[in-house]
């Protein structure tokens, strides 16, 4: 018969040699195979003590910004909600009363800010829609939990730390994220 | 006559036994930490590395789950077998450990004081009957548990057993033959003199090698408890610390051949090329110790680097091996060595 391509090869089947037989040198060898993996290089790493470096370009979980002075950056126009695909996010926009221009930086600001992390699918659109610069995917992730409700992440969970309170947890928040608006 | 009874006999051999049953846990609880730790390195794993500095912790961590598993006794069993089962797979684990001789004399309080519980003059045949024992536990745990599987793996870890314990015993003889006694403080006592014994028997100790891997149901001839074929085998019904005990129990019985493979073939406590007698007694005997566990340390990694190469027999191919290459192979070495021992006197 024909052979289909050139890469056929014959089976052997040659009755064993006694070497073969005692099947010793075989098993011999084999043991030096696994020995030699001792002293090679693992490729786990040891999780939540090291972490791999996430690629610049990675998109976590979701933050809320604040300015320099710590003031709410949303003043909840809706288009992250209209850019997002999966529609993970619901808003309920509310007016800023005097006395609390410390707390947000315009008129308006969002008085209930949601985001079903069960439906987000982390394409980034509402950071690309947002023209305030409120809304930026961090490097982080949503963590694993027991119930569904627990996946809908409410603003407390969202917004970044006071920068002048909390200044190390608001740098730790920003990452490598702060200079992102200058690379757009 | 009773009254003469030598009090500080009494208490040494007490001490004694509570430290050779104590470390032979202690032993095994960490062998089954090396066990993962070792599985884990030959397959470039880190094994387990969280409980404890190292994840030394594991193995009583291990320990205290299973104590605290729900334990299931299945409604058709025999209970009295069923709990009866594991208790003497631990029993005889532990039995054969009364006769090693773990070091030369320590000298105490002015008294010396040998490191072996007991030295029986028929110190082999003690060692060969315990371990045929050790396969009751398996069989009536398996029959008790009402479980085909379970009683599949009893079967075939009682006819392994009865294939590999003729070879064994076989190439014993040829050994006994060689250094004419039965005793195995006796045994190292001669190996520290001359030559260790396996120069005088490579062949014996292949064969008693292989047989060890069968008696202690490890790859490749763990058929007994197949996890693919059998779900667990002769353990499949247990559950808590009762599949503890023997789980534990394979791994005492490990450290126990690979302690009877240093002493019959290696020396036992024996310092190659050096002479104890130039120390002062106490130090010897402690070097001695360090030197018999270094060689066990070394079977017992041999024992787990074998079992993460090679996989497992096929039933028919644990009886070819057993029957029709390891006994006669065990039979002409038995002859080779008794035609040499005519020839040289």
């Amino acid at each position: 018969m024909q052979a289909l391509t050139s890469k056929a090869k014959q089976v052997s089947r040659k009755p064993m040699s006694f070497t073969e037989r005692m099947y010793l040198p075989a098993i011999f060898k084999g043991m030096m195979i696994t020995f030699s993996h001792i002293f090679k290089k693992k490729p786990t790493i040891n999780y939540p003590e090291k972490q791999r470096p996430f690629s610049p370009v990675f998109r976590g979980m979701q933050i809320l910004n604040r300015d320099e002075e710590g003031r709410e950056n949303c003043t909840a126009c809706g288009l992250c909600a209209v850019a997002c695909p999966a529609e993970a996010i619901t808003m309920e926009a509310a007016e800023r009363q005097p006395g609390e221009e410390n707390l947000y930086r315009e008129e308006k600001y969002a008085a209930k800010y949601e985001i079903n992390m069960l439906r987000c699918i982390f394409c980034g659109l509402c950071e690309e829609a947002c023209p305030k610069d409120a809304i930026y995917l961090s490097e982080t992730f949503a963590p694993a939990d027991y119930q569904r409700k627990q996946f809908v992440y409410a603003k407390n969970e969202l917004l970044i730390p006071h920068p002048k309170e909390n200044p190390e947890a608001y740098k730790k928040a920003l990452g490598n994220r702060s200079n992102k608006s200058t690379v757009n | 006559m009773l009254l003469a009874i030598d009090l500080g006999l009494v208490i040494e051999k007490l001490i004694l036994i509570v430290v050779v049953i104590s470390a032979s846990l202690v032993i095994a609880m960490y062998t089954t930490f090396a066990e993962r730790k070792v599985a884990a390195i030959l397959q470039d794993r880190r094994g387990p590395n969280r409980a404890g500095p190292f994840g030394l912790l594991q193995p009583l961590a291990d320990g205290l789950k299973l104590f605290f598993k729900e334990e299931i006794i299945p409604n058709f069993s025999n209970k009295f077998l069923f709990i009866l089962g594991p208790a003497l797979a631990m029993l005889t684990a532990m039995m054969t450990s009364a006769i090693i001789p773990w070091g030369n004399k320590l000298e105490l309080f002015g008294r010396e004081i040998s490191l072996q519980i007991t030295d029986v003059n028929v110190g082999v045949l003690y060692v060969f009957g315990v371990v045929s024992l050790g396969v009751y536990g398996i069989m009536i745990g398996s029959w008790a548990s009402n479980n085909k599987f379970s009683l599949m793996g009893g079967l075939r870890a009682a006819s392994q057993i009865i294939s590999y314990e003729l070879a064994m015993g076989i190439s014993m003889i040829a050994l006994l033959m060689v250094t004419g006694t039965l005793s195995l403080k006796e045994m190292v006592v001669q190996q520290q003199a001359g030559y260790w014994n396996i120069v005088k028997q490579p062949l014996g100790f292949l064969i008693f090698l292989i047989c060890a891997f069968a008696e202690c149901n490890r790859t490749p001839f763990d058929l007994p408890e197949a996890e693919n074929e059998l779900i667990g085998g002769y353990h499949t019904e247990y559950s808590s610390m009762k599949l503890g005990f023997f789980l534990f129990a394979e791994y005492i019985n490990m450290f126990v051949s690979s302690v009877i493979m240093a002493t019959l073939f290696f020396g036992g406590y024996d310092i190659p090329f050096f002479n104890e007698a130039t120390l002062s007694p106490n130090i010897a005997a402690i070097l001695g110790i360090v030197a018999l566990m270094a060689k066990v340390v070394f079977f017992i990694f041999l024992f787990m680097w074998v079992r993460w190469t090679i996989p497992r027999f096929r039933y028919d191919q644990l009886m070819h091996l057993g029957w029709r290459i390891l006994i006669p192979l065990a039979l002409f070495n038995m002859l080779a060595t008794g035609a040499s021992i005519l020839y040289f006197h």
